[in-house]
């Protein structure tokens, strides 16, 4: 099945993409609401929760150029460091920016 | 059976804190935002368009995604499958917060997740692995990051892109780094260590030899795993610890 791309068409396309994005935003605290939380489910839960962002930096990195993955090492070391995330952050740009421009 | 009891408590103070918060990282939504108006009036998509779809779907990849897909008519069930396998994190996401969620009527519940992407989840989450339950960032973090989505949304739409190449100041690293951040910011031990060595590792494989956008799933699934074999020892978790702090000021 197809939909034109006429303007009745487009704000159909719209609509199915809200519904599907808001069915991801509601489902999986809907399917929690199911499962008792014991000691396993929320060690599970908290460890998923960090492996999200680790999932999707990490291809970020490799896929990424020399600029991504100077931005990444310089903000994880001044986060390491400084435990403060502006800085941390502002130090990864600077460091993507740095090595685009001289690289 | 029990009464249903919703203890969780919003400050509404909090969430205007929250929303100034992170007012400096929407910033960076806003120059992405821009990025789409723009791509967007290049694919065809009239400014109203574009504007709905950055308010309604709120969810920049996959809407990026979509332009990429754009001709004059779209296949619905491929269109389907890519939205939602870009945004299943969501899925993630929404139940990781679940542990506080449940304390929220469900009315409100669902009403905040609304508001759920990436950066305030990130900080709420990060937050609570510390021992402190904030569901405020996710309404007050969310509300200044959909303004900004759908502002930026605007200016790329009718002014082009905010600058010429956002890439060579570093910004499309921006969310990187600050999810970074957050990861590095929250609780560390072996068990942790060793769950983001497996996380990090799947969501690669699944990168290279799986159907594109499910690495994150997968990743997020296999580092869930080991927390889910590998139990803290001392048999306190975050969210038993902070029940008692939860009530300071």
């Amino acid at each position: 099945m197809a939909i034109e791309t006429t303007s009745a068409g487009i704000l159909g396309l719209i609509a199915i993409m809200a519904l599907v994005t808001l069915a991801t935003r509601f489902g999986g605290v809907f399917l929690m609401s199911f499962v008792p939380i014991s000691p396993r489910v929320e060690s599970f839960i908290n460890t998923m929760a960090s492996s999200v962002l680790i999932a999707i930096i990490v291809p970020m990195a490799v896929e990424g150029d020399l600029g991504a993955l100077a931005a990444l090492v310089a903000t994880g070391l001044t986060m390491l460091a400084l435990r403060k995330p502006l800085p941390a952050i502002s130090a990864g740009l600077i460091a993507a920016a740095a090595v685009r421009y001289f690289l | 059976m029990p009464l249903a009891r919703y203890p969780y408590r919003f400050r509404p103070h909090k969430v205007r804190y929250e929303f100034f918060r992170l007012m400096p990282i929407s910033m960076f939504v806003m120059a992405f935002g821009a990025a789409f108006g723009l791509a967007a009036a290049q694919s065809g998509l009239a400014p109203l368009q574009s504007l709905l779809m950055s308010a309604t779907v709120f969810a920049g990849a996959s809407q990026f995604a979509m332009l990429d897909m754009w001709g004059t008519q779209i296949s619905v069930l491929p269109m389907i499958a890519v939205v939602f396998a870009i945004n299943s994190r969501h899925l993630l996401m929404g139940a990781s917060l679940y542990p506080m969620l449940r304390d929220v009527s469900p009315g409100k519940r669902y009403g905040l997740l609304l508001l759920l992407t990436d950066a305030n989840w990130a900080v709420a989450a990060q937050e609570y692995q510390n021992g402190r339950r904030n569901l405020e960032v996710i309404i007050g973090g969310g509300l200044v990051i959909w303004l900004t989505w759908i502002v930026g949304t605007a200016l790329g739409v009718y002014f082009g892109g905010l600058m010429q190449n956002p890439k060579a100041f570093g910004l499309d690293m921006v969310l990187g780094c600050f999810l970074l951040a957050m990861a590095l910011g929250g609780k560390k031990s072996p068990r942790v260590l060793v769950a983001w060595l497996v996380a990090g590792s799947a969501s690669l494989a699944a990168w290279k030899w799986l159907p594109p956008n499910m690495h994150v799933v997968v990743g997020a699934l296999a580092g869930g795993a080991i927390g889910f074999f590998w139990l803290e020892s001392s048999g306190k978790t975050a969210g038993e610890k902070q029940e008692g702090a939860a009530d300071g000021h």
